[in-house]
This record gives C-alpha cells, sequence and structure tokens, in this order.
C-alpha cells in the first residue's frame, strides 16, 4: 500500500513518512518562535528606553531623586527604592511563614490537613492580583490608617499583600526540596536519638537549602514585578518614601501610572520604558541566578 | 529548656503557620464574597452595561470580553505553545541548542506581566497602528501563556512511558504518528491541567491588557469585532478602582470581585471534574 510520493533528500518517501518530516520542521518552527519572543522583546523595550539617555544623563536618571517630568527632572531612584521596599517587607512576612508552611506540610500535617493547605495554596495562584489589590484597598489601607497611622497607602500593606501572593512560589518550591532529601538522611539523625525539631532544623532545612533559596528568589522577582496589585495600595505619590505608611511610588505603579497620559517617543515616555527595561533585566537576571544555584546544588 | 520541650513548642509553632496560612485565605475569602456575592450572583449584573456616570450598571461587555480574549488567547498561543512542547520532549536532542531554547522559555516566564504588556503597546498598538484592540490584547495575553504551555507539554509528554513510543514505533509508525495516536492522548490529562492553569490566569490578567485591549469596551454587548476596544472584567474592576467615577464604585467592585472570583473557580471546577471522569474511564478500559 505504501506509494512512493515525494522525493526528498534523494530518498522516495511515502506519505506518512512525508508528513513526519515536514512536521518535524513545523515543530522545530514553533520552538524556535518561543525562544525568539524574549529577544525581540529585550530589543524593542530595551531600545525605546535606552533612547532616554539622549535626553536625560544616566545618572541623573539612576540616582537623583527627583521626578518632575514636566519640569524635566527624571530620577527614578524613588520607584526602585519604593520597589525593593515593598519586596523586602513581602520577603520578611512571606518567607517564613511559607517556609515553616512548607515544613509543616511535608513533615507534620496529617493527609487530610495536608490536602487542605495545598488546595489553599492553589487558590491563592487562581486570585487575580487585581483582587488582591482590591482588598489591600478595601480592607487593609483602612484598617492600618485607623491602628497605624500615616495615610494607610503605602509599603506596609503592599509589602504584606505581596506576601500573600508569594506563598504559593515559597510554598511548593520548598515543600518538594524538603520532600525531595533522601529519606535516609532524616532516619539516620532519629535514629540518633534527635528529636523531630532537632531534624528538620539540623538536617532535612540544610540539605534542602538550595533550593529554598531559589524558591525565595523566584518569590522576590515575582513581587518586585507586580504591578496592579501594588499599584492600587501603594498611593502612587511620585515622591521618595517617608514612612512605611505614607503614599510613594514603585517602577510598575509609576509605569502603569504616568504611561497613558505620555506620547510615545517623548523624553517622560521612554523614561517609563527605561524603568520597564530595568525591570525586565533584574528579572532576567534573578532567573539566571535561580538557574546556577539550583544547578550546582545538583552537581554536589 | 530539653529538647523535647523544644521539639513540642516547634511542632506547636509550625501548626500555628499552616493555620495561619488558611485564616488568611479564608479571611480573604470572606471579604470578597460578604460584600459582592449578593451582586455578583445578580442575573441583571452580568447583563446591564457599564455606566460611566450613573448609578446601576452592570459589567455586560468586560464579561464577554474577559472569555472571548481568554478564548482567544489560547487560540493564537497552544498551537505554537504545543508544538514547541513537544519537539522539546520528542525531537530535542540534548545539547546547547536544547538547553538555549529551555532557557529562553523560563526566560519569558520571568518577564513581568507590565513589561510585556508595553511590548504589546510597542508592537500591536502603535507599530501595527491598531491602537487598543482585542485583538491586540489576546496576543499579547498569547505570549504570557506560552512559556507555561511550553513548559507544561514537554513535562507531560516526558511523563509517557517508553514502551508505548517503542511499541508503536515497532509496529510501523512514524514518528509524528506515534506522537498524534499514542503520546498525545496519555499526555492529555496533563495538558489540559496546564490550559486550564493558564486560561485562570489570562482571566485575570490585567497589567497585560491595559495598555493593549484599553480600558473601555464596545458600545456593543457581544460585539466580536476583533479591532474594538477590549476591556476585561478585571481590567473594568482596576479601572473602577482606581479612576472611575461611578458614584457606586464600590457596589461594581465588590461585585467585579466576587465575579471573578467564581469564574476562576468554575473554570477549574469545570475542566477538573470532566477530565477526572475521563481518567476513570480510561484506566478502566486499560484493563
Amino acid at each position: 500500500m505504501k506509494k512512493p510520493l515525494s522525493l526528498l533528500g534523494g530518498i522516495w518517501l511515502t506519505r506518512a513518512q512525508t508528513r513526519a518530516r515536514v512536521a518535524h520542521g513545523v515543530l522545530l518552527a514553533c520552538a524556535v518562535f518561543v525562544a525568539l519572543v524574549i529577544f525581540s522583546i529585550l530589543f524593542f523595550v530595551g531600545k525605546e528606553g535606552l533612547l532616554v539617555f539622549t535626553d536625560v544623563n544616566p545618572f541623573e536618571f539612576f540616582f537623583s531623586l527627583d521626578w518632575n517630568p514636566p519640569q524635566g527632572h527624571f530620577g527614578a531612584l524613588p520607584f526602585l527604592i519604593g520597589s525593593l521596599g515593598a519586596t523586602a517587607i513581602a520577603l520578611l512576612i512571606g518567607a517564613p511563614l511559607g517556609l515553616a508552611g512548607a515544613i509543616f506540610m511535608a513533615k507534620i500535617a496529617p493527609g487530610p490537613v495536608r490536602t487542605v493547605l495545598r488546595q489553599a495554596s492553589n487558590l491563592f495562584v487562581g486570585i487575580p492580583s487585581v483582587v488582591y489589590g482590591y482588598i489591600g484597598m478595601s480592607l487593609l489601607v483602612p484598617w492600618v490608617r485607623d491602628h497605624i497611622g500615616g495615610q494607610g497607602f503605602g509599603i506596609l500593606v503592599a509589602g504584606f499583600i505581596l506576601s500573600v501572593m508569594i506563598l504559593p512560589t515559597i510554598l511548593s518550591v520548598s515543600e518538594d526540596a524538603i520532600r525531595d532529601v533522601n529519606r535516609t538522611l532524616e532516619e539516620g539523625s532519629l535514629a540518633l536519638g534527635a528529636t523531630r525539631w532537632q531534624t528538620i532544623r539540623y538536617v532535612i532545612v540544610p540539605a534542602a537549602k538550595t533550593r529554598i533559596l531559589a524558591g525565595i528568589i523566584l518569590a522576590f522577582a515575582r513581587a518586585f514585578g507586580e504591578t496592579t496589585a501594588v499599584q492600587m495600595v501603594i498611593g502612587n505619590s511620585p515622591r521618595l518614601l517617608t514612612g512605611l505608611t505614607n503614599s510613594t511610588s514603585s517602577l510598575t505603579s509609576q509605569i502603569i501610572m504616568e504611561m497613558g497620559q505620555t506620547p510615545p517617543g517623548s523624553t517622560w515616555n521612554r523614561a517609563l520604558f527605561m524603568m520597564a527595561f530595568g525591570l525586565l533585566l533584574i528579572s532576567l537576571l534573578l532567573i539566571l541566578l535561580v538557574r546556577r544555584i539550583t544547578s550546582r546544588g545538583e552537581a554536589t | 529548656m530539653n529538647a523535647r520541650t523544644r521539639d513540642r513548642m516547634a511542632t506547636g509553632l509550625l501548626w500555628l503557620a499552616g493555620l495561619l496560612i488558611l485564616g488568611i485565605l479564608a479571611w480573604f475569602l470572606v471579604a470578597i464574597l460578604k460584600d459582592g456575592l449578593v451582586t455578583a450572583l445578580d442575573p441583571n449584573f452580568w447583563t446591564t452595561k457599564p455606566r460611566t456616570t450613573r448609578a446601576g450598571g452592570g459589567v455586560a461587555q468586560p464579561l464577554f470580553n474577559t472569555f472571548y480574549l481568554t478564548a482567544l488567547s489560547l487560540l493564537f498561543s497552544l498551537p505554537i505553545g504545543l508544538g514547541a512542547g513537544i519537539y522539546m520532549a520528542e525531537y530535542a536532542k540534548p545539547g546547547k541548542v536544547t538547553d538555549f531554547i529551555r532557557l529562553c522559555t523560563e526566560a519569558l516566564a520571568s518577564v513581568p506581566s507590565i513589561v510585556l504588556g508595553l511590548f504589546g503597546m510597542i508592537v500591536f498598538v502603535n507599530a501595527m497602528g491598531w491602537g487598543f484592540t482585542i485583538v491586540g490584547g489576546s496576543l499579547t495575553l498569547a505570549l504570557l501563556n506560552l512559556p507555561t504551555l511550553v513548559r507544561v507539554t514537554e513535562d507531560s509528554v516526558r511523563a509517557v512511558p517508553q514502551s508505548y513510543r517503542e511499541g508503536s514505533l515497532a509496529l510501523g509508525a512514524t514518528q509524528w504518528q506515534t506522537i498524534v495516536k499514542t503520546i498525545l492522548p496519555s499526555a492529555l490529562p496533563g495538558i489540559l491541567t496546564g490550559i486550564i492553569l493558564v486560561a485562570g490566569r489570562a482571566i485575570g490578567e490585567t497589567a497585560v491588557l491595559i495598555y493593549t485591549a484599553g480600558v473601555t469596551t464596545s458600545r456593543n454587548v457581544g460585539d466580536v469585532d476583533l479591532l474594538a476596544s477590549g476591556g476585561t472584567l478585571a481590567v473594568h474592576l482596576w479601572y473602577v478602582k482606581s479612576e472611575g467615577l461611578v458614584p457606586d464604585a464600590a457596589r461594581i467592585a465588590a461585585g467585579s470581585s466576587a465575579l471573578l472570583i467564581l469564574v476562576v473557580l468554575a473554570f477549574n471546577l469545570l475542566l477538573t471534574l470532566p477530565l477526572y471522569f475521563w481518567q476513570k474511564k480510561r484506566s478502566g478500559a486499560a484493563h
């Protein structure tokens, strides 16, 4: 039944064989396309952003605290500080809580409790960031204003909301890391008379620490790049933060607030693109860091 | 304090951490649903058009756009995502090129959604000159879907037992026939889970869409015009809460939040249940 139908590379092929070769080529093209997307993003966003330096001194852009585009002042440092501040608070709350939750899920929780926690973690992922922002805005900001002081809007609420948003990442990566620790290590420790907590603290967590660290870096990247939730609770005042509960702005929130009112090609517009390019480069560096850490962890 | 007391205390604290995580989730869900559930379940809210200055508006076009943009983004990203995932699992030989493609996919997954949105704005809104459109928004959304689809497809295809491949190839099938007839059906549950994950994220996405699909909508409900602006439910919620002038913004926002959560939950359930039964049937048929 196999009729030779086409000539490819000097060999007569059946219809099925031809199809298999075409499919190979098409699938390869898909993979190459996916790989090329990141380069076109780097190129287009980078080109738009770097053009800002035709009008603005790079030193001013990175180190000046003065952001006043109508007056020609383009200091982006307050936003970098706002982003780092909110992310730091997110990690200070989210990393210990997530790690403790992961240890609990992997070593202590009875089966049903573990299942409930895993479903809860999936639900946290499913909540859209705009809804996180809405909760922060309508629930946490008024509460902070009344009980802690300040305007309520600021990096404290932004950091808390982010800490909840990064919990699933830290939970799942850390739990997998802890679960993958060789059981013989744990049994050895328990056999030597160590308590469960001593085993967790001195044997299991140290053995899993590279992957836990990788999870925390991933969480950092996610919090640093989060836009909508942060913009809704940080207050959006384009100035250096004056306190944890006073209005300030982050790189992402500043971009989303001002991008709509700047004409393409203007210095202001390009300054916002440069902030986006900076965000992109930091995210890529963090991903490379995670790869380095995890591949080294596997080697040893 | 001896080791045993310390162990008990640590165990107590770890329980506390677990319960605290559950508590935060319960608190958030109650807060969202308490204020918004009544509005979200009111059919009038789904079918009334949004109003800009008067009270009493609904979310008809944004709700439609949410599903429309999500479906379109999957339409654009699924073929390429599946293709690339299959290539990585079945054809790519371990080596520098494969490593490089994988690195690029991971890098794409790490791009903050606002940066993706700005990229979409440069390409579709400005360079193509389309302005804020449904097609521009869904194409940008497709880029957000891609890395997850590639990874999930690759993982699911890799998880198919080697004996399936060998059996099919031994019967004289080509590699492509083996993939289509043997490997993909076995990998389907994993791939579907990935699609649910991607769709759920697309439904709730805002930063990608604000400057590509826009915050406004067509005047007509159910307008499938690809060049209409495509404000979705999530974007509408953002807009009402941060820039809107409607007097009943609080009601609209609460209703939209609750509706978004319900849509995401329903979506998970709708796709998980058939999958569960299908898997059961398949494993039953194998005996």
